[in-house]
């Protein structure tokens, strides 16, 4: 029987059962030795010299892969396995590789985040540190969430949140022809109704001024006004680049390329510092309105490229038959190019929009909290100490959270928009 | 003879340094069809294109309709909603159905009431026998089908004139047929019509007079009997043979 192996031979079918169990065994051999090795300190190849028995695993792993890599076995499972990953014996090692780096590494990390985490309490000190201690984030909480915002005033953020929720949610449901009528309300309405009702200062409401606005709330504002402004921004550029007015063309040219040009950092320095010295004296301007313009005018350039390149792809007959029925510039460019031109940038459109949410946190120089911000104010806390890693993780998750959704749904609209071909 | 539609006087046009059209002058009267035939090249689609003004021309003075065409343009939209045009590559609107491809400009241009713009396309969809794809998508329909409703949406804005634009050359043989049977129905109807094409079986049906094209200039001018009977110029006599 073992003069069948043929060591390193060529694994057949007609000895299938025996390749297969000799195959699996190494591998949970290699395996088993890995898990030793790691968590119980346990070498059971010690009897080896050092140089050698460092690299059993890989040896007893790439033995089991090579007399498992059974060509058209038969069975189902087996054979997808080898064609996805043990085609041959470089994706065999690169298998095993990435099997060892998870069992390491995986275990400590779920231990950190979950097992040996602690989550209830109310100071540091009622944390083991043996884990992450998510306490700190439970207690700075709604700091993070509304930044410094009085708490009793708390419920207006909540309530414009929820209103702004609730009108999206019923969106989905009502027919097509109320839809359209609160897209509009949500798109140019509510962020004024919603601005107004968190600033204070009018119907009795008590003022608060934007530098006690912060945390996770502050991230929304900024993005959300950011992207309802920069998105028509950017299409004006983006006509204007492509127009054959000379003067239109170069302003729209040199808008797009200073801006594209400046890193986003100096941009908001010069909106929180320069730009006052540009007003005339006497008007004041929030620094909040001043750093939305500029990331407003900072992202308007970048997806002023983006949507020049879907009215670029269009066929120039698309073109042709708009004007040969008799429509304007604008006509033709509301009901014929633009639809065209917009669903075919989507992706690109949904790339700006998430590099901006996430530039969000650089508003950090000019002295606004957003959610990083209120972490970082957080950390250097006296009775808080240390906890960086918690709360940028916790950032982390949360900012991932938002982007994915945001891709999601940028993919389902590609999706709802595709009719031709 | 009837009334003057289209008229050109010494039209000329360049692409930078090199010259398209070459003194054209023509007269076009309503109700009168018209073919452009020639070889690749020269400038009978550019021709047709300045009518409605998709190309300037640089010299001379194109008048439709009694509106000479001009910078001005309020006058280049008047004019391009009384001429209906038809495309070689069709430009159907890929992201409207094909209805909605014909109602489009009547609704916005014309300013027709949603339904009797419905109705009218309908009408015109009829005419071109592809009622039943009108819920469709242009991407959805074969070539010929995809002609005859840019066809059909051309026709939706009530034109006095249609311009054809090399229809059936990017068709496969088996649907030029459809389309041509659809301009030929157009024809007998009293469209007046300038055509650009190569089907010189469609130019003996339904033609008044033919014009023959090479190198910006118009060779020969002629009633359709004549011009296939005795050719007058040596180069007509040469495409002819090539082309029959």
């Amino acid at each position: 029987m073992i003069k069948d192996l043929n060591f390193l031979g060529k694994p057949t079918r007609d000895k299938l059962n025996l390749f297969l169990s000799l195959g699996i065994i190494l591998i949970l051999l290699s395996i088993i030795d890995v898990i030793l090795n790691s968590f119980l300190e346990v070498n059971i190849t010690s009897i080896l010299p050092r140089w050698l028995n460092f690299f059993t695993p890989l040896f007893f792993g790439f033995v089991g892969l090579h007399y498992i890599r059974i060509e058209l076995s038969g069975n189902k499972t087996l054979d997808r396995l080898n064609k996805n990953i043990n085609s041959n014996w470089l994706n065999a090692i690169l298998t095993l590789l990435i099997v060892f780096v998870l069992i390491k590494n995986l275990p400590p990390l779920l231990n950190w985040l979950i097992i040996d985490a602690d989550f209830i309490g109310t100071s540091k000190e009622e944390c083991s540190r043996e884990g992450a201690c998510w306490v700190f984030v439970n207690v700075w909480f709604k700091r993070l969430i509304y930044g410094l915002y009085p708490n009793p005033e708390i419920w207006r953020i909540n309530l414009s949140f929820l209103m702004l929720i609730g009108l999206v949610i019923s969106a989905f449901f009502v027919p097509v022809k109320i839809k359209k009528y609160i897209i509009i309300f949500l798109l140019f309405i509510f962020p004024f109704i919603a601005i107004s009702l968190i600033s204070g200062g009018n119907f009795g409401l008590e003022w608060v001024e934007t530098a006690a606005w912060g945390g996770l709330s502050l991230t929304f504002i900024i993005s959300i006004f950011a992207l309802l402004f920069c998105f028509p921004v950017g299409m004006f550029l983006a006509l204007g680049r492509r127009s054959s007015a000379p003067v239109i063309r170069y302003s729209s040219i040199g808008f797009i390329e200073f801006w594209r040009g400046v890193p986003l950092i100096t941009v908001l320095f010069m909106a929180s510092v320069m730009m006052p010295m540009f007003l005339p004296d006497g008007t004041y301007m929030d620094k909040l309105v001043r750093v939305i313009i500029a990331i407003t005018l900072f992202e308007a350039a970048y997806m002023a490229e983006v949507i020049r390149g879907g009215l670029q792809a269009l066929p120039k007959g698309q073109y042709d038959a708009g004007k040969s029925l008799g429509m304007g510039y604008w006509r033709m460019h509301l009901l014929v190019i633009l639809p065209q031109a917009l669903k075919l940038v989507i992706p690109g459109v949904a790339n700006t929009f998430l590099a901006l949410v996430k530039d969000t946190p650089l508003i950090l120089v000019v002295g606004l909290l957003e959610l990083v911000g209120m972490i970082d104010m957080a950390k250097t806390n006296p009775d808080w100490l240390g906890f960086a890693t918690e709360g940028y993780v916790f950032a982390g998750v949360v900012f991932w959270i938002i982007c994915y959704s945001m891709s999601r749904y940028s993919q389902r609209l590609e999706k709802k928009y595709k009719t031709d071909r | 003879m009837s009334e003057k539609i289209i008229e050109l006087q010494e039209v000329n046009k360049w692409f930078d340094d090199f010259q398209v059209l070459k003194n054209i002058n023509l007269e076009v009267f309503l109700k009168q069809k018209i073919v452009v035939c020639g070889p690749s090249g020269s400038g009978k689609s550019t021709l047709i294109r300045c009518i409605n003004r998709l190309e300037e021309h640089q010299k001379g003075k194109i008048v439709v309709d009694g509106i000479e065409l001009s910078e001005n343009t309020k006058n280049i939209e008047k004019i391009r909603a009384e001429v209906g045009m038809v495309f070689q590559q069709f430009n159907l609107f890929p992201h409207l159905s094909i209805v909605d491809n014909c109602t489009l400009a009547p609704i916005w241009v014309k300013k027709l009431p949603k339904k009797q713009a419905e109705e009218l396309a309908l009408k015109e969809l009829e005419k071109v026998k592809i009622l039943d794809q009108a819920k469709k998508f242009p991407g959805q329909l074969s070539g010929g089908q995809q002609q005859r409703a840019a066809i059909a949406r051309a026709l939706c804005m009530q034109p006095k004139i249609m311009l054809f634009d090399e229809p059936t050359s990017a068709l496969d043989p088996e649907m030029i047929k459809e389309v041509l049977d659809a301009m030929v129905v157009l024809a007998k109807a009293g469209m007046t019509m300038i055509v650009v094409t190569h089907e010189m079986g469609f130019a003996k049906e339904v033609a008044d007079e033919v014009i023959f094209m090479d190198e910006g200039m118009i060779i020969e001018k002629a009633t359709t009997k004549e011009f296939f009977a005795n050719p007058k110029s040596d180069r007509t006599k040469l495409f002819l043979s090539q082309i029959l």
